[in-house]
């Protein structure tokens, strides 16, 4: 899933200080599972931006709703008729949420509640791990399933550098050399050889760097 | 403390309220240094300063630096062009030093075409800054004597800081704002990129000047020599941010065969006459593309010979 973490609400309340009518969308997708953006965090971040208001002197109207996904134009629409009651939009989708919002409705002002982080899971109760770096040509399978470009800080294809310690990455004590993980269960399975074959430039063509991407799936298209 | 910035001649020159010529010449594709003295000697004399490219269109060359210090050995001042997309802020910063301690005085501050548009598009891009922060970034090192992360710097770079503007890219009203949003971030110097389109040049220049823009800036009108009809369609079509108007193409068409580059060359040299009484211009950055021989020829019908001594 596409993980997110709330914005401090500091940061949050910075940004909609001039605002008196606020709608606070939630998305039912990957937020509510990453308990970020869902129905229950939209209630939260809409009581505590009353409070905080009350606090200052100040009454504001906040409402809060949530759609089945914010990066479907048909669940976009769905608050069309509400949209234009409120002079501030804060979505607690990923970033996808805001840009679909402020395309479908180009007058609103639309507000992120959220920093979207990475496509990861959960790994334990309230942890969660990036997994993916979206890189359009997946290689997972040469390295036990493993993925060194997200999960590497150099995104290193030929196996570890010299930084690796204990398992360790050298960037933190913090972060899991993926490298060892690779080497150690490839080791452990027979199949280190696997890894002695010399991985090529890849091709970056299909990653963010070949510029902004589009998928057309022609068999699906009406 | 001296009255220039960086004391290049381009500095000097433009300080001096000359008409400013400036010239380029792309690094060899490979390490062909006789090759890239030779095209660099047809240069010599007849502009301040030659803008050395960097990896121009994504084609891997020899590196801007070390063409420039090449350059610099011929007897020639380089405008050292850097782009965005092959560095960091680490090797960028690294770079600018590096350059500035052989002798490298004009620095050209630019993004950087995409690679998709090169040799090898399956590279990763860097663009870890954009072109008005590699400007910032410059300025930053030469006047505040600091690193992008505000550590001193033991004898910082003195630079005089070019950066490009495309008064021909959309959207059009936004391209001024661009130039001056350049110039803000420090920029000492414009070359804008070739122009066709002498009606929109005018307009350009008119809201530049409107805008007070000239006074704080030099800015250099681009001029590339047409070769060919082709290379005319071929810019109109294919070169992204670039107009071609379709009456130049028709007047090259006329001009008959083997007389297309002479007409080119007429087409330049009427610009340049205007460029000089157009108000805001400070001068004219001839890009004559793998034609470096026929420099001195269109100098000397532009009228920029022999080229001031400061």
């Amino acid at each position: 899933m596409i993980v997110a973490e709330p914005k401090p609400i500091k940061e949050i309340l910075e940004m909609v200080k001039d605002y008196n009518k606020i709608l606070v969308l939630g998305c039912k997708g990957c937020v509510t599972v990453c308990n970020v953006g869902g129905t229950k965090e939209a209630a939260i971040l809409a009581s505590t931006l009353k409070i905080a208001a009350r606090k200052n002197g100040k009454k504001i109207e906040v409402e809060e709703h949530t759609l089945e996904r914010q990066c479907d134009p048909e669940y976009v629409d769905e608050v069309k008729d509400m949209i234009d009651d409120y002079d501030a939009i804060i979505s607690i989708a990923c970033g996808v949420g805001p840009q679909f919002l402020s395309e479908r409705y180009p007058t609103a002002r639309v507000f992120p509640g959220v920093n979207t982080k990475f496509m990861g899971g959960a790994v334990e109760h309230g942890v969660w791990s990036e997994r993916c770096a979206g890189c359009g040509q997946c290689v997972v399978h040469h390295f036990g399933g493993l993925c060194p470009i997200a999960r590497c800080s150099k995104s290193l294809l030929n196996g570890p550098c010299g930084g690796s310690s204990n398992g360790k990455c050298e960037i933190s004590q913090d972060v899991d050399c993926i490298w060892d993980i690779i080497v150690r269960k490839m080791t452990e399975l027979g199949r280190l050889e696997e890894l002695l074959e010399f991985m090529p430039p890849k091709s970056w063509i299909t990653a963010r760097d070949g510029g902004p991407r589009r998928l057309i799936r022609e068999e699906l298209v009406i | 403390m001296s009255e220039y910035k960086s004391g290049s001649n381009l500095e000097k020159v433009l300080k001096a309220g000359h008409f400013a010529f400036t010239g380029e010449c792309g690094p060899p594709l490979g390490a062909n240094v006789e090759h890239l003295k030779e095209k660099a000697g047809h240069l010599k004399g007849c502009v301040d300063a030659v803008n050395v490219t960097d990896n121009q269109t994504a084609v891997v060359r020899m590196s801007s630096w070390a063409a420039s210090l090449i350059l610099l050995q011929e007897g020639l001042e380089p405008n050292f062009q850097m782009v965005c997309r092959d560095r960091n802020r680490l090797a960028i910063q690294s770079d600018i030093l590096g350059v500035y301690s052989h002798g490298i005085r004009n620095m050209l501050c630019l993004s950087g075409d995409h690679q998709r548009f090169g040799n090898h598009p399956e590279a990763k891009n860097v663009f870890d800054i954009d072109s008005m922060q590699l400007i910032y970034t410059v300025k930053t090192m030469r006047d505040e004597g600091t690193f992008l992360n505000g550590q001193d710097i033991d004898v910082p770079p003195e630079l005089f800081i070019g950066a490009a503007s495309n008064p021909f890219a959309e959207p059009f009203e936004f391209r001024v704002h661009r130039l001056a949003k350049k110039i803000a971030a420090g920029a000492d110097f414009i070359q804008t990129q070739c122009i066709y389109n002498m009606d929109r040049f005018r307009e350009f220049m008119k809201r530049a000047v409107d805008m007070g823009l000239h006074e704080k800036c030099y800015i250099l009108a681009g001029v590339t020599p047409m070769k060919s009809v082709g290379m005319a369609r071929y810019m109109a079509k294919q070169v992204p941010g670039m107009d071609v108007p379709a009456p130049l193409i028709k007047r090259l068409q006329g001009a008959g065969k083997g007389k297309v580059a002479g007409e080119g060359i007429k087409f330049a040299i009427e610009q340049i006459e205007e460029f000089k009484e157009m108000e805001g211009v400070a001068g004219v950055h001839l890009m004559a593309i793998e034609w470096e021989h026929r420099v001195p020829e269109i100098s000397e019908l532009a009228g920029m010979l022999p080229r001031p001594k400061v």
